[in-house]
C-alpha cells in the first residue's frame, strides 16, 4: 500500500515540477523546479530497486548539472522578459505538437495493453546476481561485459571536459599575471644598473 | 497495483513536457537545454522501469551511459552558450544562423 502512495506522490510531483520547469517565468526558478523533478524521478527509481541509478541521478544531476545551470543563469546578465516575447505566439503550435506526441505514446501503450509484441525474453546473461544488492550486480556487469562501453563513456566525458574548457578559455591581454620562470631567471646584474646623471639633468627610466 | 505501464505513462508525460518546453521557449537556450534534460530523464526512467520489469540489468547500465552523455552535453552546451553571450550580448537563439563560423 505504501508503495502505491509513494509512487503516486513521486509521479505527481515529478510531472508537476517538469511542467513548472518549462513554464516558470524566471530561469532560476526553472532550475530549482528541475532539481525537484530529478529528485522525484530518483524516488521513482528507488521504488523499483534501482538505487544506484537513483543516487547517480541525485549526485550527477542535482550536484553537478543543475548547479552548472544555476551558475550560467546567474552569471550572464540577460533580459529574460524580452526572451519570453514569443511565448504566446509559439503556444498553439507547440501545444499541438505535444498533443500529437502524447497521442502517439497513448496509442502505443493502448496497443501494448491489447497484447504485447513478443520480442523474446532476456537471455539471463544480464540478470541481477542472486543475493547481491543493486550496486554489486551493476558493478559485476559493468566491469565485465560492458567494460569497453564504460571506458568509452569515460572518454566521452574527457572530450566534453576538454571541449568546454577550449570553448570558454580566452587569453585576456589586460590582465597582469605572474611569470614565475621569468622571476626565477632574473639575476641582480641584469636587474639593476648604475647611472651617473649630470647635476640637474635627472635620469631617463 | 503499480505496473510497468504506470512508469511508461509517467515517463511519456515527462517526455512530452520536454518537447513542449522546447517549443514554448524557442528563444531562451537555457530553458531549451533544461527541456532536453527533462527528455533524457524521461528516457532514463523508461530504461530503469523496463530493466526492473524484465529482470535484466542492461537497462540500468544504459541509463548510466545516457546520464554520462547528458552531463557532457550540458557542459558543452552551456560552454557554447557562454561564448555566444560573450560575442552577442544576448542568448536569443532565433538569429543563430548568423553565427557563420
Amino acid at each position: 500500500m505504501i508503495q502505491v502512495i509513494a509512487f503516486y506522490l513521486f509521479a505527481t510531483l515529478c510531472i508537476a515540477a517538469g511542467a513548472l520547469t518549462i513554464l516558470a517565468r524566471n530561469p532560476v526558478h526553472s532550475v530549482l523546479w528541475l532539481i525537484v523533478a530529478f529528485f522525484n524521478a530518483a524516488g521513482l527509481m528507488v521504488l523499483v530497486g534501482a538505487e544506484f541509478i537513483a543516487m547517480l541521478l541525485v549526485i550527477v544531476y542535482v550536484g553537478a548539472v543543475a548547479v552548472l545551470f544555476l551558475f550560467v543563469v546567474m552569471m550572464l546578465d540577460i533580459d529574460f522578459a524580452e526572451l519570453r516575447a514569443g511565448f504566446i505566439r509559439n503556444f498553439p503550435l507547440g501545444f499541438a505538437l505535444a498533443l500529437v506526441l502524447l497521442m502517439e505514446l497513448v496509442l502505443g501503450i493502448g496497443a501494448y495493453r491489447a497484447g504485447a509484441l513478443k520480442l523474446g525474453t532476456p537471455d539471463g546473461t544480464a540478470a541481477p546476481l542472486a543475493g547481491a544488492n543493486n550496486i554489486e550486480a551493476i558493478g559485476a556487469l559493468l566491469y565485465s561485459r560492458y567494460l569497453f562501453l564504460f571506458e568509452a563513456a569515460g572518454l566521452v566525458l574527457l572530450v566534453a571536459m576538454i571541449g568546454a574548457i577550449v570553448l570558454t578559455h580566452r587569453q585576456r591581454s589586460d590582465v597582469r599575471g605572474q611569470n614565475i620562470a621569468k622571476q626565477n631567471a632574473r639575476r641582480p646584474d641584469e636587474a639593476t644598473h648604475n647611472v651617473k646623471p649630470e647635476v640637474g639633468k635627472g635620469v631617463s627610466l | 497495483m503499480i505496473g510497468v505501464e504506470h512508469y511508461v505513462v509517467v515517463s511519456s508525460i515527462l517526455f512530452v513536457l520536454g518537447v513542449l518546453g522546447i517549443f514554448l521557449n524557442r528563444k531562451n537556450v537555457i530553458i531549451i537545454l533544461m527541456a532536453i534534460e527533462l527528455i533524457l530523464l524521461a528516457v532514463n526512467l523508461n530504461l530503469v522501469a523496463f530493466s526492473s520489469f524484465l529482470g535484466d540489468l542492461t537497462g540500468q547500465i544504459f541509463a548510466m551511459f545516457v546520464l554520462t552523455v547528458a552531463a557532457g552535453e550540458a557542459a558543452v552546451g552551456l560552454a557554447i552558450l557562454v561564448i555566444y553571450f560573450r560575442g552577442r550580448g544576448t542568448i536569443a537563439v532565433d538569429d543563430v544562423n548568423r553565427m557563420k563560423g
